[in-house]
């Protein structure tokens, strides 16, 4: 049975003038110890459907239907108070910019304890032992050391180990990345990558891998799923959404990455940009930039049909009956 | 005779004063401290050539990109512009004549249009500047050529900067720079900004550009893939120095620094070939505070004392130039070439 299950979920944004729907109808699950990838360009929704899933929309952001599982039990609903004990221990979260994850006024050491402390039952010392465990994990050399230091005495790849320590230190079933190497140099970043790939296999949690780099996805992740304007555009396994993309617009996305080694005069691109939310078009939201517009686009919105084996894709090309029908 | 440089750089070097406060050295009897941020660097770009500056956060290259433009003066060394000092050219008429000639895109488009003036005036900011164009009809034609020429509506001279995604935002910067017809335009990180999918649409912009109107460009960025892509000669930065020079080809099939290996070690894998990364240890060291000889030593598998101890300086290798003992001795082989 999958861990974390997602079904049908829709956020809404009330506003002055109507409300906006961010996220509208999605449905994923991640299995234990899987990696799903969830990429797509800003405005997407992914980041949301993150928020979402620990309970963090910002008001007035809303969860307007669907359900989120987390083995097999309602977590969407919870009170508050619930939701922040299972936020800590169940599930971890890790943000983009690991200098404001990190508390400027007290040591890492302090902000691991004191998270051990809450969620776990252990005496201080215990705790204090586990931290060390914990930095020394992740890669961080000298932990005994370096656990009274304060975060801004450490690089931006060091405090990115901290915050991967500091999610991880209660043993979560699931960790929520957010762009984890987005503010990270390419070598820095490759690390965290290894890091975290590393340490789901040892800890068997499932991840879910937030970002707009395709390229660490396929590195990272097993399945992927692919957003655009606040819909699930193509879901399915790594190897096949980046070889063999089904959906017009992931095909356009992995056409305009520049590729080392690979001589083209010109970038496949996408005309046009991704639509505001208050300027959703009817039918498929891709129609108006999509090269393979058909009538049934713009009048009627594709859900999640399979593609092939492993994929699934929102898109008319592959409804097996015939419209006429 | 061969074509001259249009834009030489030589022994360029940048040191910023970053000591603590007069009263804070006097009583703690602290020394003053430099940054030397770039720390004489030679290259040079030929008329209609792209040359990209690539490296990490802190290594300098955007600094290099301030100098050529004037933004940021020289500690030492020099800039010649088509056989003009760019650094002092003289008196003010033959500056701004100068300056004329080259333009700058800058890395965020949310931060370097001024947001109360609508786009029309930001365009023509230059041509009113340089006092190029004498009628204000000639202004607005000259505003709507552009404004299509860079693919938005001549309509869009009304509108304001925020009404605009980032990708039109850097449309703009784009005709802003294009504006008082320059020869050279330096971009830095244009579109580490954008999402994939616009920063292909700027890169083929820019490309059109390029061969349209026979612009060169000195291209800062950190992205290796991008800067393979739009590059003909690549200089790789490291701590304020170059550590490599090669051709954009040259260089990936054939790296030889090993900063350079490392840095296109880390590229991720978009083959799905499965490869590990190897793990690179360390991180790079502060610049106030550079490791002794080479900068990269620390954190390179090949170092020995020599590296430890002496600084190497760009030899010819191949046909590109490389700043290594290990390769100038011959004990790093060069790597094995690669297809594509």
């Amino acid at each position: 049975m999958a861990l974390l299950d997602v079904r049908n979920l829709r956020v809404e944004f009330p506003t002055r003038r109507g409300v906006l729907t961010a996220i509208d109808d999605i449905s994923f699950d991640i299995s234990e110890g899987e990696v799903l990838g969830v990429v797509g360009e800003s405005g997407a929704g992914k980041s949301l459907t993150g928020a979402a899933v620990i309970g963090l929309l910002e008001p007035p952001g809303r969860i307007a239907d669907g359900e989120i599982l987390l083995g097999g039990r309602r977590i969407d609903n919870l009170p508050y108070e619930q939701m922040r004990r299972i936020r800590g221990k169940e599930i971890g979260a890790i943000f983009q910019d690991p200098l404001t994850s990190l508390n400027p006024l007290y040591t890492i050491g302090r902000q691991l304890t004191e998270t051990i402390l809450t969620h776990m039952e252990m005496s201080p010392t215990e705790a204090h032992a586990r931290a060390v465990e914990l930095l020394a994990e992740v890669g961080i050399p000298a932990p005994e050391r370096r656990i009274g230091s304060y975060p801004h005495e450490f690089s931006g790849g060091m405090r990115q180990r901290v915050v991967i320590a500091l999610a991880l230190c209660v043993n979560p079933r699931l960790i929520i990345a957010d762009e984890p190497t987005t503010a990270l140099d390419v070598s820095i970043q490759a690390q965290i990558i290894q890091l975290l790939k590393r340490l789901c296999r040892d800890h068997g949690m499932a991840v879910m891998l937030i970002t707009h780099d395709m390229g660490v996805i396929a590195e990272t992740a097993d399945r992927v799923a692919v957003m655009y304007a606040g819909r699930i555009a193509e879901i399915g396994s790594v190897r096949d959404v980046v070889k063999n993309a089904r959906h017009p617009y992931t095909q356009g996305l992995m056409g305009s990455i520049p590729l080392l080694g690979h001589e083209v005069e010109r970038l496949e691109q996408i005309r046009g940009a991704m639509p505001r939310l208050t300027e959703i078009p009817n039918g498929c939201a891709f129609n108006p930039r999509c090269p393979k517009v058909m009538e049934r686009c713009t009048e009627a919105r594709p859900d999640l049909l399979t593609a092939d084996a492993t994929t699934r894709a929102a898109c008319w090309l592959y409804d097996q009956e015939p419209a006429d029908a | 005779m061969p074509d001259p440089a249009l834009l030489q750089v030589s022994g360029l070097a940048k040191y910023f004063d970053v000591s603590p406060p007069l009263l804070t050295r006097l009583i703690e009897r602290q020394p003053r401290q430099v940054l030397r941020a770039v720390d004489g660097i030679n290259f040079e770009i030929k008329r209609g050539e792209t040359f990209s500056l690539v490296g990490e956060s802190g290594c300098g290259k955007s600094t290099v990109a301030r100098m050529v433009v004037g933004l940021h003066r020289p500690s030492a060394g020099g800039i010649l512009f088509d056989g003009i000092d760019a650094v002092d050219p003289g008196n003010t008429a033959s500056q701004s004549a100068l300056r004329r000639r080259f333009q700058m895109i800058f890395q965020d488009p949310y931060a370097s249009l001024n947001p109360r003036w609508r786009v029309r005036d930001i365009i023509a900011e230059p041509l009113r500047a340089f006092g190029l164009l004498h009628s204000e009809r000639e202004v607005v034609e000259r505003v709507a050529e552009l404004l299509v020429q860079v693919g938005l509506s001549p309509v869009d001279g009304e509108k304001f900067p925020h009404e605009f995604s980032g990708g039109q935002r850097q449309r703009i910067s784009i005709a802003r720079a294009l504006s008082s017809q320059p020869e050279f335009i330096v971009c830095d990180e244009p579109t580490s900004a954008l999402d994939v999918s616009v920063q292909a649409q700027i890169l083929n912009l820019m490309r059109d550009l390029q061969r349209e109107l026979g612009l060169t460009y000195l291209f800062i960025s950190h992205n290796l893939a991008v800067v393979y892509h739009v590059s003909d000669h690549i200089g790789v930065m490291y701590l304020g120095k170059l550590c490599e020079v090669a051709t954009a080809k040259g260089l990936f099939r054939q790296p030889r620094h090993p900063y350079t290996r490392l840095l296109l070690d880390t590229i991720p894998d978009l083959e799905m070939s499965g490869r590990e990364r190897p793990p690179v240890g360390g991180e790079v060291p502060n610049p106030i505070d550079p490791p002794s000889g080479c900068a990269f030593h620390p954190r390179c598998p090949f170092a020995n004392d020599r590296c430890r101890s002496e600084a190497p300086v760009l030899r010819r290798v191949g046909n590109g130039t490389v700043a290594c003992h290990g390769v100038e001795e011959g004990r790093i082989e060069a790597a094995e070439p690669t297809a594509g």
